[in-house]
């Protein structure tokens, strides 16, 4: 039989193909936030279909993290979501802390509280600006990373950099921060909700925005978690789940703050948890000021940690000490375990298993962002073009962490 | 004593004639020579304007946005409209291998032509007077009778250079941006169109420059017309695909739209097209609700500036309202845009259109409308 068998159905495909016009948006695209490709399906400018081929950033950051020893891993764990390195840091070194059975001082922890909630802020004032300028509102942008730009100063005061912090280690911190940090937080804080008020003034009630926002790429609480999604893109869907409440982790048990939780799972409920977040951040960091008491910042353990400079330059043991560190890092003990924090885009977990050598065996990264790409063909097919460049910006993607 | 027949008052309209030949110069010589250096410096005149709003445009909203714009090429930038030429003259232009050739060629040229014709009409000046150097330079190059047909006439034609665009160029988000950009500005074409029929109705003529001289007369049509008005501003940032309309070229969706695979002067003519016609939209705006070349009021300091002056600061007025609107919202939804345009600004241009025209007819019954 030569002839292909034509029916019905394959008649309404082969038209309804026919119609169709299938476009590659991405990789290279001003919205897709990095290198993300959509494959859509249109009919006019309904999606029909919509298939993300997230991969063209894979640095196979799970593989060379196999090759590391664990401190070398921090700066790879920056690249990871790099709107929020520090998170990341914090979220790696947690489960190796686990494994090693350490605790870290007191001043080490309210700091990297203080840093991470910082962090969060600058990364939603990213997702705030950027998501606005591809609903084509873009002074947002500009507005936003004048407070963005704040914090990237503490950030640079704290630890020299600007964007990828490494500032964590294994134990602690790298440093401790410089004179004047907690008075330079400080003024932030306290100038923080003047500017938010600016930036919802600017944009929550502006009826083309509510318009754009209401009703587009709901997704429902059950949905939400089926997905697996977390962090505001969950919350927004009115699950109340955040790893900061439910299993507290570094004294966050100490302190008082709200979690914003959306009703509805639109855009729109996205948008005022992630900006209710901001302000609930600031609090964090406020209230995380007064637990901050001079101390050391790194374990007393002189397997974990390089000794001081001072020493190394003085006594040959310390000097020794120095040179394996250096060489060989530490070793962990045999184990397995899983860490995770609850990071601006969602939990962010590492998975670790120990064979008690100096690198891990195996790293898993548990990357919000990838989990919460997987919502976008869920929210946008059967809506407009227009709204898949909504709902990417409102699932705050981030491409160094999708593909890793 | 208020009386609603005051808002409609034209005192002038029967002292008006009709238009008269432009010139009472009568040698065809003299007069085609008048033509042209007129239209040489007027054109000239709308270039630079044109040119020195894309300045103008990234200052206002650089400063809007916390930033300072241009300020490196000369004295605070003021050289970089020159830069940018030379650069887009200097640049290849690409014709990708999927595009129908002649038609993508043509695009431009079919979209900045009736932008820049549609200023053969505008009146800088009472368009029956002398005009400047006795004579050689005239306030308008024609003083139409269906001035604002033509106006109209060629701003439909204006979406055809951007569907062809669109159509020709062999990519998907260029196919998109013609689609979205036919359904827009078909639809708010019919708006722009109705929202002036009102001042029609109210001035009983078509030709820009008596439409100016019953507003000096009476008042300022926005009052009477203020609805009319509305609409024809939200129609004419529509109709020019500026924010919040910019979606034939919403540049987080479709990249660039309709113009994304054109390269060098070929896409500076559609970005010159667009300044162009965002320029005449606003001159007509002066034109039919502000009072064009009138100054507000006929007294000693507002009539020592002289009408080209008072026609373009009050078109800059709405250049700056362009830029405010532009960094301040964002953009529409293509069915949300649509259904702007048909469920509240065509119900108002038609609700406007229907009173404006009873009051005249009941006006004119009564005795109210002279």
């Amino acid at each position: 039989m030569s002839q292909t068998p034509t029916n019905e159905h394959t008649e309404t495909f082969r038209q309804s193909s026919e119609r169709r016009m299938r476009l590659n948006m991405g990789p290279q695209h001003p919205s897709t936030h990095g290198v993300l490709q959509i494959v859509l399906d249109l009919e006019g400018e309904v999606v029909m279909r919509c298939d993300p081929v997230p991969g063209y950033l894979h640095r196979g950051t799970e593989k060379l993290a196999e090759e590391r020893y664990y401190n070398q891993i921090v700066p790879l764990t920056d690249r990871l979501d790099y709107v929020s390195a520090f998170n990341n840091n914090v979220a790696f070194v947690l489960p190796v802390e686990k494994l090693l059975g350490i605790e870290i001082p007191e001043r080490a922890m309210w700091i990297r509280v203080i840093l991470m909630e910082l962090q969060r802020i600058a990364s939603h004032l990213i997702w705030y600006g950027t998501s606005l300028m591809d609903l084509g509102a873009i002074t947002a942008f500009l507005y936003a990373m004048r407070e963005r730009e704040k914090i990237l100063d503490i950030f640079e005061m704290a630890c020299g950099a600007r964007l990828t912090y490494s500032y964590c280690r294994v134990g602690g911190l790298m440093s401790d921060v410089p004179a004047g940090f907690e008075e330079k937080v400080e003024e932030f804080v306290k100038a923080f909700p003047t500017a938010w008020k600016e930036y919802t003034t600017l944009v929550s009630k502006n009826p083309i925005f509510m318009d754009r926002t209401k009703g587009v790429g709901v997704i429902t609480a059950e949905d939400a978690i089926d997905m697996g999604l977390t962090g505001p893109s969950l919350r927004g869907s009115g699950v109340d789940w955040d790893l900061r409440k439910k299993e507290p982790y570094y004294g966050y048990d100490k302190i008082d703050f709200a979690v914003p939780v959306g009703t509805k799972g639109d855009c729109y409920d996205r948008y005022l948890c992630r900006m209710e977040e901001m302000m609930q951040s600031n609090r964090i960091v406020e209230q995380a000021l007064k637990f901050l008491k001079p101390g050391p910042v790194k374990v007393d353990d002189p397997k974990i940690v390089l000794p001081p400079k001072e020493l190394a330059m003085s006594q040959a043991e310390a000097m020794q000490r120095h040179f394996y560190q250096v060489i060989h890092g530490f070793n962990v003990p045999v184990g397995e375990t899983y860490g995770k924090i609850e990071g601006s885009k969602g939990e962010i977990g590492f998975y670790i298993i120990s064979d008690g050598s100096s690198h891990p065996y195996r790293m898993k990264i548990r990357a919000p962002s990838f989990v919460n790409l997987q919502s976008l063909p869920l929210m946008t097919e059967g809506r407009m073009v227009a709204d898949v460049i909504t709902c990417i910006g409102t699932i705050d993607i981030v491409l160094g962490e999708v593909d890793r | 004593m208020f009386s609603p027949a005051r808002l409609f008052e034209t005192g002038a309209a029967p002292t008006v004639a009709p238009a008269q030949a432009v010139n009472p110069q009568t040698d065809p010589f003299i007069w085609f020579l008048q033509t042209f250096i007129t239209l040489f410096v007027i054109m000239n005149v709308v270039l630079v304007i044109m040119a020195y709003q894309t300045w103008a445009e990234r200052k206002v909203i650089a400063r809007m946005q916390l930033r300072y714009g241009p300020n490196q090429t000369g004295t605070a930038g003021l050289l970089q409209p020159i830069a940018d030429a030379v650069k887009m003259l200097g640049k290849e232009f690409v014709i990708p291998r999927d595009a129908d050739r002649p038609v993508f060629v043509l695009a431009p040229i079919l979209s900045f032509i009736p932008a820049v014709a549609a200023f053969a009409i505008i009146p800088w000046g009472d368009a029956r007077s002398e005009g400047l150097l006795g004579g050689w330079i005239r306030p308008a190059i024609a003083n139409l009778n269906v001035g604002l047909l033509f106006i109209l006439a060629l701003s439909s034609v204006g979406v055809y250079g951007v569907i062809m665009a669109g159509y020709s160029s062999g990519n998907k988000y260029s196919m998109l941006g013609s689609l979205r950009s036919t359904g827009q500005v078909v639809s708010y074409e019919l708006t722009l169109g109705l929202s002036l029929i009102g001042v029609l109705i109210q001035a009983g003529t078509l030709n820009l420059n008596d439409i100016v001289r019953q507003q000096q007369a009476s008042v300022w049509f926005i009052f009477p017309q203020f609805f009319g008005f509305v609409v024809f501003l939200i129609s004419g940032i529509a109709e020019t695909n500026r924010n919040p309309f910019d979606l034939p070229e919403a540049e987080s969706e479709l990249v660039a739209g309709f113009h994304l695979e054109y390269s060098g002067m070929s896409f500076g003519l559609f970005y010159l097209a667009e300044y162009i016609s965002m320029n005449a939209i606003s001159a007509l705006a002066a034109i039919m609700f502000f009072g064009g070349w009138a100054p507000p009021f006929d007294i000693a300091p507002f009539n020592w500036l002289p009408g080209p002056i008072w026609l373009f600061l009050k078109f800059a007025f709405f250049l700056f309202l362009y830029y405010w609107i532009r960094s301040t919202l964002p953009r529409f939804r293509y069915d949300q845009l649509m259904g702007l345009v048909w469920k509240v600004l065509f119900p108002i241009a038609i609700a406007n259109l229907v009173i404006t025209a009873i009051v005249k007819l009941v006006g004119i019954q009564i005795g109210w409308w002279v």
